[in-house]
């Protein structure tokens, strides 16, 4: 890299010898490097096949339109909506808590705090991203749903709101932290010129500095939501394990992941059909998270170019 | 004349109101997720206190929740560490170099392999869990072992330690490369001698975050088949079960003083994560060169 920048002014710059110790190193590292594309081939071989051979069995019509999944009964079902529509419910009502509150806590740490108290406050929020999922699912299970019962919402010991809301709180920091990061990309000199026109601190978060910052607040939205899609353990231990077509939060659901980690604790024998929904679920599940990724890489890219 | 200083204050009271209740919003954002963190950690401590003893430390686990321990899950959970930083640290920081150094960036192919990296850091775990079923328990044969979980949790992690190794080389001054150069270093030579040790606390700050992620995963080791019951000391080969997958077992179990046990073990597990991250705190705030 070095090298060539300095090569117009030394355009007869030539190694006097190859030097072969320096080529097996490059290679040695490309190597390395081709550990993570191997890991994706891997995962697209491993999801795909077991799917496919799934889909053999079963008409991916039935799996992508029924509405009643019964994988492990003696006369299966695979209609995997109710799948679907479990993680649709409990991913809504994470986004509906992680959004919001995520993006507010993003504009106190980005317009409104001190930055002593900034310093304190953002690896404080940061502490609920490292801490492990099974935590969570426990918390959601034995101080929340309890909670939502002494509140008057009419709900058993499983059910999806509990598990959507831990999650929600989950997800804060990711959303607080990736949209203060773009926030604090926006050039001073858009605030100060607002500033000087007589605006409030509300008016400059909100019609100067969330506006330019869209993108990257968008790209850490989508980020969260597909973290939400692909989270196992809180939905496992707190949603209950009924796959259930509903829009009622305060029922039990079953999730895709959650389905999946349950299958896969029993004795499912290896090669059969249960075996293999547990593949075509996950394959269901990359592809929509893999879009997500597309597009929330695609949106922090856009943001970058803005003011560089 | 007098209309408009009224219009302004009005728009001022109006704004004042507002602003108020927008700083309460923000403040209100701020202390759901702080207050949240402190009931949590309340709930756990409060609830699994009592039971963080040597039963918990030095037994197997058992149907009986008196004599209940996790000692072959901390085990687990100890070596599956030193596994993954083993593999993770030599793997990442050499694709972190190729890509910061050797790779020419307008090649399609090095640009596909960052894209590939940024997706790679967004799939769900539970996928990895799936690799990991497909290839190493089914394909390979290696069964439902250690090792099997050690690799899945190298793959998943892999990412990140990639991501911030990069920004730990990207930080080290172009100028100390040409220094080097100039002085007739090679391209390794510059790479091994100035740019890696420069770069090291932030590697090291970064690699230690991932380590904590995998310690607390659970997902992905489920699927690999974790949740074998195990009451002997783990090896590579043998079956195993993790600290985080043990909780879950404990959580699962109908009877309430198991999830008392449960909650002892993730005192255990979260003062373990607690102790690491605060080594990468620590290490970034000591050794970190502003350059």
């Amino acid at each position: 890299m070095a090298t060539r920048e300095l090569s117009p002014a030394v355009p007869h710059l030539r190694a006097a010898r190859r030097r072969w110790g320096e080529d097996v190193i490059k290679g040695v590292l490309a190597l390395c490097a081709f550990v993570s594309v191997a890991t994706t081939v891997g995962i697209v071989v491993a999801l795909f096949l077991p799917a496919i051979e799934f889909f053999r069995e079963v008409s991916i019509w039935d799996y992508l339109t029924g509405t009643e999944w019964t994988a492990l009964f003696s006369e299966p079902q695979f209609g995997v909506l109710p799948l679907v529509g479990g993680t649709f419910l409990v991913v809504l009502f994470a986004a509906l808590v992680c959004a919001p509150f995520g993006l507010g806590a993003a504009i106190y740490l980005s317009e409104y705090a001190h930055s002593r108290a900034r310093a304190f406050l953002k690896p404080t929020l940061e502490i609920l991203a490292g801490i492990p999922t099974v935590v969570y699912g426990y918390f959601a299970l034995t101080f929340v749903t309890p909670l939502l019962q002494d509140v008057g919402f009419d709900v058993g010991t499983f059910n999806a709101l509990s598990a959507a809301l831990v999650m929600g709180i989950m997800l804060l920091p990711t959303v607080a932290s990736l949209s203060e990061d773009a926030m604090s990309a926006v050039p001073r000199d858009l605030r100060h010129g607002a500033y000087a026109l007589g605006s409030t601190r509300l008016q400059v978060s909100t019609r100067i500095v969330v506006p330019a910052a869209i993108s990257g607040i968008i790209a850490s939205f989508v980020l969260a939501i597909s973290r939400a899609v692909g989270e196992t353990m809180i939905v496992l231990i707190a949603a209950g394990g009924q796959p259930n077509l509903t829009l009622d939060p305060r029922e039990q659901v079953q999730t895709m992941t959650a389905f999946m980690g349950a299958t896969a604790q029993g004795d499912v024998e290896t090669g059969s059909t249960a075996y293999k929904t547990i593949f075509a679920v996950g394959a269901t599940l990359f592809v929509l998270t893999l879009l997500m990724n597309l597009v929330s890489i695609r949106l922090t890219r856009r943001f970058r170019e803005v003011y560089e | 004349m007098s209309a408009v200083p009224g219009a302004l204050r009005g728009e001022r009271r109006r704004g004042r109101v507002s602003g108020v209740l927008f700083h309460g919003f923000l403040l209100f954002s701020l202390a759901l997720g702080i207050g949240t963190l402190v009931a949590l950690l309340a709930q756990v401590v409060i609830k699994g206190w009592s039971n963080v003893d040597a039963v918990l430390l030095f037994e197997p686990p058992s149907a009986d929740p008196a004599i209940a321990g996790a000692r072959p899950a901390i085990l687990a959970t100890i070596y599956l560490g030193l596994l993954v930083i083993a593999l993770t640290v030599p793997i990442g920081v050499a694709t972190a170099i190729y890509l910061e150094e050797y790779a020419d960036k307008d090649r399609w192919y090095n640009r596909l392999l960052e894209v590939n990296i940024q997706n790679l850091a967004a799939v769900p775990s539970i996928v990895y869990g799936l690799l990991g079923a497909a290839f190493l328990v089914r394909g390979l044969g290696l069964g439902r072992v250690l090792l099997a979980g050690a690799f899945i949790l190298t793959l998943l992690v892999l990412p990140t330690v990639i991501i911030a190794a990069r920004e730990g080389i990207r930080a080290v001054p172009g100028s100390i490369r040409e220094a080097a150069y100039a002085l007739g270093a090679t391209r390794w030579q510059v790479v091994w001698r100035q740019v890696l040790p420069a770069a090291t606390p932030g590697i090291a700050t970064g690699s230690i975050l991932a380590l904590s992620r995998a310690l607390g995963e659970t997902a992905p080791l489920l699927l690999v088949g974790a949740l074998t019951y195990v009451s002997f000391n783990p090896t590579l080969l043998g079956d195993f079960t993790a600290l985080p997958v043990q909780i879950f077992q404990y959580i699962q179990r109908p009877q309430e003083a198991f999830k008392t046990v449960a909650a002892a073990g993730m005192v255990v597990l979260l003062v373990i994560l607690l102790l690491l991250n605060s080594v990468a705190i620590w290490l970034r705030n000591r050794y970190q060169t502003k350059w």
